[in-house]
Protein backbone atom coordinates (compact mmCIF):
# COMPACT_ATOMS: atom_id res chain seq x y z
CA UNK A 1 0.00 0.00 0.00
CA UNK A 2 2.66 2.87 1.12
CA UNK A 3 4.85 1.46 -1.65
CA UNK A 4 1.98 1.99 -4.69
CA UNK A 5 1.45 5.38 -2.56
CA UNK A 6 4.96 6.30 -3.36
CA UNK A 7 5.21 5.19 -6.80
CA UNK A 8 2.07 7.08 -7.39
CA UNK A 9 3.42 10.24 -6.11
CA UNK A 10 6.74 9.64 -8.07
CA UNK A 11 4.59 9.49 -11.21
CA UNK A 12 2.96 12.59 -11.24
CA UNK A 13 5.23 14.62 -8.70
CA UNK A 14 5.09 17.46 -10.89
CA UNK A 15 0.99 17.70 -11.04
CA UNK A 16 0.94 16.66 -7.60
CA UNK A 17 2.72 19.78 -6.67
CA UNK A 18 0.61 22.14 -8.23
CA UNK A 19 -2.46 19.57 -6.27
CA UNK A 20 -4.90 19.26 -9.06
CA UNK A 21 -3.27 16.25 -11.43
CA UNK A 22 -7.04 15.35 -12.11
CA UNK A 23 -8.74 18.16 -13.32
CA UNK A 24 -8.51 21.89 -14.82
CA UNK A 25 -6.33 24.13 -12.16
CA UNK A 26 -9.26 26.37 -12.02
CA UNK A 27 -11.36 23.71 -10.47
CA UNK A 28 -11.58 23.78 -6.15
CA UNK A 29 -11.27 20.45 -4.83
CA UNK A 30 -14.44 20.51 -2.93
CA UNK A 31 -16.13 20.65 -6.12
CA UNK A 32 -16.72 17.43 -7.78
CA UNK A 33 -17.14 18.55 -11.22
CA UNK A 34 -17.08 21.91 -12.86
CA UNK A 35 -20.56 21.48 -13.44
CA UNK A 36 -21.01 21.49 -10.24
CA UNK A 37 -18.49 24.23 -9.33
CA UNK A 38 -20.03 26.44 -12.36
CA UNK A 39 -23.37 25.83 -10.73
CA UNK A 40 -22.39 27.32 -6.94
CA UNK A 41 -21.00 30.03 -8.34
CA UNK A 42 -23.98 31.32 -10.47
CA UNK A 43 -26.26 30.59 -7.45
CA UNK A 44 -24.00 32.28 -5.28
CA UNK A 45 -24.15 35.05 -8.05
CA UNK A 46 -27.70 35.50 -8.26
CA UNK A 47 -28.53 34.86 -4.35
CA UNK A 48 -26.65 38.64 -4.52
CA UNK A 49 -28.86 39.93 -7.52
CA UNK A 50 -32.00 38.97 -4.97
CA UNK A 51 -30.27 41.06 -2.14
CA UNK A 52 -29.88 43.59 -4.64
CA UNK A 53 -33.26 43.42 -6.01
CA UNK A 54 -34.91 43.70 -2.58
CA UNK A 55 -32.39 46.63 -1.71
CA UNK A 56 -33.74 48.47 -4.96
CA UNK A 57 -37.19 47.12 -4.07
CA UNK A 58 -37.40 49.40 -0.77
CA UNK A 59 -36.76 52.31 -3.03
CA UNK A 60 -39.48 51.39 -5.55
CA UNK A 61 -41.46 50.92 -2.61
CA UNK A 62 -41.05 54.27 -0.82
CA UNK A 63 -41.36 55.87 -4.50
CA UNK A 64 -44.80 54.14 -5.39
CA UNK A 65 -46.02 55.24 -1.85
CA UNK A 66 -44.73 58.68 -1.97
CA UNK A 67 -46.42 59.34 -5.38
CA UNK A 68 -49.74 58.02 -3.98
CA UNK A 69 -48.98 60.23 -0.99
CA UNK A 70 -48.00 64.01 -2.82
CA UNK A 71 -49.67 63.21 -6.34
CA UNK A 72 -49.70 66.39 -7.34
CA UNK A 73 -46.04 67.52 -6.87
CA UNK A 74 -44.60 64.14 -8.12
CA UNK A 75 -46.10 64.60 -11.57
CA UNK A 76 -45.50 68.25 -11.55
CA UNK A 77 -41.44 67.45 -10.76
CA UNK A 78 -41.72 64.52 -12.89
CA UNK A 79 -42.37 67.10 -16.06
CA UNK A 80 -39.21 68.56 -15.43
CA UNK A 81 -37.08 65.67 -16.23
CA UNK A 82 -35.77 65.67 -19.82
CA UNK A 83 -37.47 62.42 -22.07
CA UNK A 84 -35.08 63.01 -25.02
CA UNK A 85 -31.78 62.00 -22.66
CA UNK A 86 -33.53 59.28 -20.69
CA UNK A 87 -34.94 57.46 -23.07
CA UNK A 88 -31.27 58.09 -25.41
CA UNK A 89 -30.33 56.23 -21.78
CA UNK A 90 -32.46 53.93 -22.21
CA UNK A 91 -31.02 52.74 -25.81
CA UNK A 92 -27.37 52.90 -24.45
CA UNK A 93 -28.02 50.95 -21.88
CA UNK A 94 -29.80 48.01 -23.51
CA UNK A 95 -26.81 48.32 -26.40
CA UNK A 96 -24.09 47.73 -23.56
CA UNK A 97 -26.43 44.98 -22.22
CA UNK A 98 -25.71 43.60 -25.99
CA UNK A 99 -22.26 44.24 -26.00
CA UNK A 100 -21.75 42.57 -22.84
CA UNK A 101 -23.83 39.53 -23.82
CA UNK A 102 -21.58 39.40 -26.66
CA UNK A 103 -18.64 39.21 -24.48
CA UNK A 104 -19.71 36.53 -22.64
CA UNK A 105 -20.50 34.71 -26.03
CA UNK A 106 -16.84 35.15 -27.08
CA UNK A 107 -15.36 34.31 -23.83
CA UNK A 108 -17.82 30.79 -24.25
CA UNK A 109 -16.40 30.05 -27.53
CA UNK A 110 -12.78 31.55 -27.08
CA UNK A 111 -12.95 34.62 -29.31
CA UNK A 112 -10.04 36.73 -27.39
CA UNK A 113 -10.21 39.58 -29.83
CA UNK A 114 -14.00 39.53 -29.81
CA UNK A 115 -14.22 39.31 -25.98
CA UNK A 116 -11.64 42.44 -25.84
CA UNK A 117 -13.60 44.51 -28.35
CA UNK A 118 -17.26 43.54 -26.46
CA UNK A 119 -15.63 44.92 -23.06
CA UNK A 120 -14.34 47.88 -24.11
CA UNK A 121 -18.08 48.85 -26.09
CA UNK A 122 -19.30 47.90 -22.55
CA UNK A 123 -17.38 50.06 -21.09
CA UNK A 124 -17.58 53.13 -23.48
CA UNK A 125 -21.41 52.76 -24.13
CA UNK A 126 -21.37 52.88 -19.83
CA UNK A 127 -19.40 56.13 -19.90
CA UNK A 128 -22.09 57.34 -22.15
CA UNK A 129 -24.56 56.71 -19.88
CA UNK A 130 -22.69 58.25 -17.23
CA UNK A 131 -22.13 61.43 -19.05
CA UNK A 132 -25.94 61.98 -20.58
CA UNK A 133 -26.26 61.32 -16.46
CA UNK A 134 -24.31 63.93 -15.50
CA UNK A 135 -25.92 66.30 -18.14
CA UNK A 136 -29.52 65.76 -16.49
CA UNK A 137 -28.09 65.78 -13.32
CA UNK A 138 -26.21 69.50 -14.08
CA UNK A 139 -29.50 70.65 -15.66
CA UNK A 140 -31.37 69.75 -12.20
CA UNK A 141 -28.30 71.46 -10.17
CA UNK A 142 -28.70 74.39 -12.33
CA UNK A 143 -32.87 75.03 -11.70
CA UNK A 144 -32.19 74.35 -7.78
CA UNK A 145 -34.08 70.75 -8.15
CA UNK A 146 -31.52 69.44 -6.18
CA UNK A 147 -32.63 68.46 -2.70
CA UNK A 148 -30.94 70.11 0.48
CA UNK A 149 -30.06 73.71 1.43
CA UNK A 150 -26.41 73.40 0.22
CA UNK A 151 -28.25 72.91 -3.58
CA UNK A 152 -30.71 76.14 -2.24
CA UNK A 153 -33.20 73.54 -3.21
CA UNK A 154 -36.19 75.96 -4.73
CA UNK A 155 -40.02 74.83 -5.54
CA UNK A 156 -41.01 78.52 -6.61
CA UNK A 157 -40.73 77.15 -10.22
CA UNK A 158 -43.46 74.79 -8.96
CA UNK A 159 -46.18 77.37 -7.46
CA UNK A 160 -45.48 80.17 -10.56
CA UNK A 161 -45.13 78.09 -13.52
CA UNK A 162 -43.54 80.04 -16.33
CA UNK A 163 -46.31 81.15 -18.97
CA UNK A 164 -44.65 78.44 -21.28
CA UNK A 165 -45.12 75.43 -18.92
CA UNK A 166 -48.42 77.11 -18.21
CA UNK A 167 -49.10 77.06 -22.26
CA UNK A 168 -47.90 73.56 -22.25
CA UNK A 169 -50.55 72.28 -19.54
CA UNK A 170 -48.71 72.80 -16.47
CA UNK A 171 -51.26 73.62 -13.07
CA UNK A 172 -49.84 75.82 -10.51
CA UNK A 173 -49.22 74.06 -7.03
CA UNK A 174 -50.01 75.16 -3.81
CA UNK A 175 -47.07 76.20 -1.98
CA UNK A 176 -46.90 73.28 0.38
CA UNK A 177 -47.60 70.59 -1.89
CA UNK A 178 -44.97 72.30 -4.49
CA UNK A 179 -42.66 72.06 -1.44
CA UNK A 180 -43.05 68.31 -1.54
CA UNK A 181 -41.40 68.01 -4.84
CA UNK A 182 -38.19 67.68 -2.68
CA UNK A 183 -39.33 64.59 -1.52
CA UNK A 184 -39.81 63.84 -5.81
CA UNK A 185 -36.12 64.73 -5.95
CA UNK A 186 -34.43 63.28 -3.38
CA UNK A 187 -36.44 59.57 -4.59
CA UNK A 188 -34.95 60.83 -7.89
CA UNK A 189 -31.50 60.84 -6.64
CA UNK A 190 -31.61 58.25 -4.35
CA UNK A 191 -32.78 56.09 -6.69
CA UNK A 192 -30.84 57.11 -10.60
CA UNK A 193 -27.41 57.53 -7.99
CA UNK A 194 -27.55 54.55 -6.26
CA UNK A 195 -27.83 53.46 -10.21
CA UNK A 196 -25.33 54.99 -11.07
CA UNK A 197 -22.79 54.23 -8.56
CA UNK A 198 -23.78 50.34 -9.50
CA UNK A 199 -22.54 51.55 -13.32
CA UNK A 200 -19.57 53.05 -11.59
CA UNK A 201 -18.80 49.86 -9.83
CA UNK A 202 -19.49 47.78 -12.77
CA UNK A 203 -17.32 50.20 -15.12
CA UNK A 204 -14.66 49.39 -12.15
CA UNK A 205 -14.78 45.73 -12.94
CA UNK A 206 -15.00 45.93 -16.32
CA UNK A 207 -11.70 47.73 -16.73
CA UNK A 208 -10.21 44.97 -14.43
CA UNK A 209 -11.57 42.47 -16.88
CA UNK A 210 -10.18 44.45 -20.14
CA UNK A 211 -6.94 44.31 -18.71
CA UNK A 212 -6.91 40.66 -18.13
CA UNK A 213 -8.08 39.95 -21.38
CA UNK A 214 -6.02 42.29 -23.37
CA UNK A 215 -2.78 39.84 -21.86
CA UNK A 216 -4.66 36.96 -22.88
CA UNK A 217 -7.23 35.70 -20.04
CA UNK A 218 -10.47 34.39 -19.87
CA UNK A 219 -8.84 31.94 -22.72
CA UNK A 220 -8.90 28.56 -20.84
CA UNK A 221 -12.34 28.13 -20.55
CA UNK A 222 -12.38 29.34 -17.01
CA UNK A 223 -15.11 32.61 -17.53
CA UNK A 224 -17.03 32.41 -14.52
CA UNK A 225 -16.29 35.83 -13.97
CA UNK A 226 -16.94 37.18 -17.44
CA UNK A 227 -20.45 35.28 -16.61
CA UNK A 228 -21.25 37.01 -13.44
CA UNK A 229 -20.49 40.22 -14.32
CA UNK A 230 -22.61 39.66 -16.93
CA UNK A 231 -25.42 38.99 -14.65
CA UNK A 232 -24.13 42.09 -12.76
CA UNK A 233 -24.51 44.25 -15.47
CA UNK A 234 -28.16 42.95 -16.97
CA UNK A 235 -29.18 43.33 -13.34
CA UNK A 236 -28.14 46.79 -13.77
CA UNK A 237 -30.14 47.34 -16.77
CA UNK A 238 -33.14 45.39 -15.82
CA UNK A 239 -33.19 48.18 -12.82
CA UNK A 240 -32.87 50.98 -15.44
CA UNK A 241 -35.63 49.39 -17.66
CA UNK A 242 -37.89 49.98 -14.42
CA UNK A 243 -36.92 53.03 -13.45
CA UNK A 244 -37.13 54.54 -16.60
CA UNK A 245 -41.02 54.67 -17.52
CA UNK A 246 -41.57 55.09 -13.28
CA UNK A 247 -39.38 58.09 -13.28
CA UNK A 248 -40.21 59.67 -16.83
CA UNK A 249 -43.00 58.19 -18.45
CA UNK A 250 -45.94 57.62 -15.96
CA UNK A 251 -46.63 61.15 -15.09
CA UNK A 252 -46.69 62.99 -18.23
CA UNK A 253 -50.65 62.95 -18.84
CA UNK A 254 -52.00 62.71 -14.98
CA UNK B 1 -10.77 3.59 -8.85
CA UNK B 2 -9.80 4.12 -12.69
CA UNK B 3 -13.00 4.31 -13.60
CA UNK B 4 -13.11 7.22 -11.99
CA UNK B 5 -10.11 8.58 -12.90
CA UNK B 6 -11.01 8.45 -16.49
CA UNK B 7 -14.20 10.29 -15.85
CA UNK B 8 -12.69 13.12 -14.13
CA UNK B 9 -10.12 13.32 -17.08
CA UNK B 10 -13.28 13.39 -19.50
CA UNK B 11 -14.53 16.61 -17.57
CA UNK B 12 -11.41 18.08 -17.09
CA UNK B 13 -10.92 17.54 -21.40
CA UNK B 14 -14.32 19.43 -21.42
CA UNK B 15 -15.21 21.76 -18.67
CA UNK B 16 -17.74 23.40 -20.32
CA UNK B 17 -19.71 20.83 -21.91
CA UNK B 18 -23.16 20.61 -19.89
CA UNK B 19 -23.43 24.78 -20.35
CA UNK B 20 -25.52 25.70 -23.02
CA UNK B 21 -24.01 28.60 -25.45
CA UNK B 22 -25.99 31.23 -26.43
CA UNK B 23 -25.85 32.12 -29.87
CA UNK B 24 -25.46 36.14 -31.11
CA UNK B 25 -28.89 35.31 -33.54
CA UNK B 26 -30.58 35.26 -29.97
CA UNK B 27 -28.95 37.95 -28.29
CA UNK B 28 -29.62 39.87 -32.09
CA UNK B 29 -33.08 39.19 -31.64
CA UNK B 30 -33.43 40.03 -27.86
CA UNK B 31 -31.72 42.78 -28.43
CA UNK B 32 -34.53 44.08 -31.58
CA UNK B 33 -37.13 43.33 -28.87
CA UNK B 34 -35.86 45.68 -26.05
CA UNK B 35 -35.28 48.00 -28.77
CA UNK B 36 -38.71 48.25 -30.12
CA UNK B 37 -40.38 47.67 -26.25
CA UNK B 38 -38.42 51.34 -25.41
CA UNK B 39 -40.42 52.98 -28.30
CA UNK B 40 -43.14 51.03 -27.80
CA UNK B 41 -43.14 52.25 -24.06
CA UNK B 42 -42.17 56.37 -24.71
CA UNK B 43 -44.72 56.21 -27.74
CA UNK B 44 -47.26 54.77 -24.96
CA UNK B 45 -46.46 57.78 -22.88
CA UNK B 46 -47.48 60.49 -25.07
CA UNK B 47 -51.21 58.27 -25.50
CA UNK B 48 -53.48 59.54 -23.00
CA UNK B 49 -54.95 56.76 -21.33
CA UNK B 50 -55.77 57.74 -18.02
CA UNK B 51 -55.03 54.98 -15.51
CA UNK B 52 -53.65 52.46 -17.93
CA UNK B 53 -50.93 54.95 -18.94
CA UNK B 54 -48.69 53.59 -15.76
CA UNK B 55 -50.26 49.94 -16.40
CA UNK B 56 -49.20 50.04 -19.96
CA UNK B 57 -45.26 51.15 -18.77
CA UNK B 58 -45.09 48.47 -16.37
CA UNK B 59 -46.39 45.74 -18.21
CA UNK B 60 -43.91 46.72 -21.28
CA UNK B 61 -41.04 46.94 -18.66
CA UNK B 62 -41.83 43.61 -17.40
CA UNK B 63 -42.14 41.90 -20.92
CA UNK B 64 -38.69 43.63 -21.41
CA UNK B 65 -37.12 42.70 -18.16
CA UNK B 66 -38.01 39.27 -18.63
CA UNK B 67 -36.40 38.63 -21.85
CA UNK B 68 -33.31 40.46 -20.38
CA UNK B 69 -33.46 37.69 -17.67
CA UNK B 70 -34.68 34.62 -19.63
CA UNK B 71 -31.79 35.11 -22.42
CA UNK B 72 -29.35 37.84 -21.54
CA UNK B 73 -28.93 36.32 -18.46
CA UNK B 74 -29.52 32.39 -19.36
CA UNK B 75 -31.83 31.69 -17.20
CA UNK B 76 -33.98 29.81 -20.10
CA UNK B 77 -31.58 27.56 -20.20
CA UNK B 78 -30.54 26.79 -16.89
CA UNK B 79 -31.14 23.92 -13.96
CA UNK B 80 -34.37 24.21 -12.05
CA UNK B 81 -32.47 25.12 -9.14
CA UNK B 82 -31.44 28.76 -10.77
CA UNK B 83 -34.88 29.05 -11.61
CA UNK B 84 -36.30 28.85 -8.45
CA UNK B 85 -33.98 31.23 -7.43
CA UNK B 86 -34.97 33.58 -9.66
CA UNK B 87 -38.59 32.72 -8.79
CA UNK B 88 -38.15 33.27 -5.25
CA UNK B 89 -36.83 36.51 -5.77
CA UNK B 90 -39.19 37.95 -7.57
CA UNK B 91 -42.33 36.18 -5.44
CA UNK B 92 -40.25 38.24 -2.04
CA UNK B 93 -40.43 41.36 -4.07
CA UNK B 94 -43.81 40.88 -4.90
CA UNK B 95 -44.47 40.74 -0.90
CA UNK B 96 -42.42 43.87 -0.18
CA UNK B 97 -43.91 45.70 -2.56
CA UNK B 98 -47.40 44.26 -2.53
CA UNK B 99 -48.10 44.47 1.46
CA UNK B 100 -46.63 47.67 1.81
CA UNK B 101 -49.06 48.94 -0.60
CA UNK B 102 -52.09 46.90 0.59
CA UNK B 103 -50.92 48.30 4.64
CA UNK B 104 -50.69 51.97 3.21
CA UNK B 105 -53.84 51.91 0.79
CA UNK B 106 -55.71 50.40 3.98
CA UNK B 107 -54.74 52.20 6.80
CA UNK B 108 -56.96 55.02 6.48
CA UNK B 109 -60.16 52.47 5.44
CA UNK B 110 -63.29 54.23 5.66
CA UNK B 111 -62.11 57.26 7.25
CA UNK B 112 -62.13 59.67 3.87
Amino acid sequence: MSDSHAVAIAGHASEYEEGHGEHPAYQRHHFVSMEQQNETVSFGMWLFLLTEIMFFGGLFTAYLIYRNWYFPAFVAASHTLNLAEGTINTFVLISSSFTMAMGVWCAETRRSKGLIWSLIGTLILGAVFLGIKYDEYHEKYELHHIPGEVFHFNAQGFVHPSAEAIKLGEKPLAPDMAAKTEVYFSLYFAMTGMHALHMIIGMALLSGMLWKASRGGYMNGHIAFVENFGLYWHFVDIVWIFLFPLLYLISRHA
Amino acid sequence: MTEKHTERLVSAEHPAHEQHIVSPVTYLIIFGCLVVGTIATVGASFIEMGPWNPVVALAIACVKATLVVLFFMHIKYSSKLMKLTVGAGVFTFLILVGMSLSDYISRAWGQW
